[in-house]
């Protein structure tokens, strides 16, 4: 469930930027708590809170003080513009490296992704 | 605050140093990961800590003070052993009032919750019960004291994975609720690697390993990929492990800054290294470095 070639708190951030892309925690909705967290994960309480306090400090959470965590405002355009920087290097790199050692040239693959696109 | 404090702590028996230099802290309102291999000294640890056998050397602290004939620290402390042995004439019902009286945040509710929960029998007499329904009572006794320091010596000796993955969730939620202690000894490494906020790892009554298991998953990476490219990468470092097939290899090694970029820029793979295979790397590391007959590298 959780990407394990990450540190685990990094992989429970994710996660919740995950549900915040796909709009399952709209903006101002509130997040699960730390204990919801771990025990639905399964991982140690502090494990969630470190992750859900590395989204705290980005500004993509917001902490209210006795209520718990919420979507900020902005957070899922913001999440995107991050997420698409990221892009480049988690998968065109890769995907032109594995390319290059099956001598798929950059037109043939090219080729491909507007195959795939319009099936 | 920190719950456990050693410091150079040995236990000698006639011809084994069961425990040798042991310097520990570990903090309080934590799981905390006791690993080790068979005859590691976990157990004596544990028994050190909780009074039960005395120490050769060193000293030590548990809830700010010396857990030896210490009611105030033992009253606080529950210890549940892998061989815990009960009168002939014990019920589980016997063992649940004792410890009802003898721990003072004892929960007769969660009790009574935890033992449907496991389906124990509570009226038949212990000696006819199953190794799973032993250590079933332990998990009882261990979770609903509340104890503020609660040391679990392999608890689930004879438990199926339904019932281990309930002790799991019980005990995620509950010290949730009611932070305390837990000092959590086992030989599923995989199974509890994720509960984990600190983990030791003991080998030949030696600290082998003590760190945020955050900070172990950057301890170590495998790479793996053509054998030449592979050597080039190791360039005369020490692997814990190197496996070689044809012309490709596998090497698992403690990683250094840096490491992933070169990595991938050599074209190699990298993985993950998981807590039990670290747990195996090193302890097995350990043992061909004192032991000159095995080689250390397999090529």
């Amino acid at each position: 469930m959780l990407d394990d070639s990450k540190p685990l708190f990094v992989a429970v951030a994710e996660q919740i930027e995950d549900g915040i892309l796909d709009g399952s925690y709209p903006e101002d909705a509130a997040v699960p708590s730390t204990n919801e967290l771990a025990a639905f994960l399964r991982i140690n309480p502090a494990t969630a809170g470190k992750g859900l306090g590395l989204l705290v400090d980005a500004g993509v959470l917001i902490k209210r003080r006795g209520i718990g965590m919420f979507v900020a405002p902005g957070a899922r355009a913001a999440l995107r513009e991050r997420r698409k920087l990221a892009f480049e290097d988690q998968f065109i790199a890769p995907l032109l490296r594995e390319a290059a050692a099956l001598g798929i040239s950059p037109a043939e693959l090219a080729n491909m992704i507007t195959k795939e696109v319009a099936r | 605050m920190t719950a456990i404090v050693t410091t150079d702590l040995a236990k000698r028996y006639a011809e084994v140093n069961a425990l040798d230099g042991v310097t520990l802290a570990l903090e309080e309102h934590r799981i905390h990961g006791l690993l080790g291999r068979n005859g590691a000294g976990k157990t004596t640890l544990m028994k050190l800590l909780t009074g039960q056998v005395f120490a050769s050397s060193g000293s030590m602290e548990v809830l700010g003070g010396d857990p030896v004939e210490n009611v105030d620290v033992l009253s606080q402390t529950a210890f549940i052993q892998e061989s815990q042995k009960y009168p002939d004439t014990f019920r589980p019902i016997d063992v649940l009032r004792i410890a009802a009286g003898a721990y003072p945040k004892w929960d007769q509710a969660y009790a009574d919750r935890l033992v449907e929960r496991f389906q124990l029998p509570t009226k038949r007499l212990i000696k006819k019960l199953s190794r799973g329904q032993l250590s079933g009572i332990g998990i009882v006794v261990g979770l609903a004291s509340r104890a503020p320091l609660t040391f679990f010596d392999e608890p689930y000796l004879g438990l199926d994975a339904v019932a281990r993955r309930m002790f799991y969730d019980e005990l995620l939620h509950d010290f949730a609720e009611h932070p305390r202690t837990v000092v959590l000894s086992t030989h599923h490494i995989d199974e509890v690697a994720n509960l984990l906020e600190h983990v030791v790892i003991l080998d030949q009554g030696k600290v082998l390993l003590d760190a945020d298991t955050d900070e172990l998953h950057d301890a170590a990476l495998t790479v793996s990929g053509r054998a030449d490219d592979v050597d080039a990468f190791l360039a005369g470092r020490e692997p814990l492990e190197h496996t070689r097939l044809g012309s490709l290899a596998t090497a698992t090694l403690a990683a250094r800054d840096g490491d992933e970029r070169a990595a991938r820029e050599a074209g190699l793979d990298i993985s993950p290294v998981s807590l039990q295979a670290l747990f195996v790397h090193l302890t097995t590391a350990n043992a061909s470095a004192t032991d000159p007959a095995t080689p250390v590298a397999t090529a």
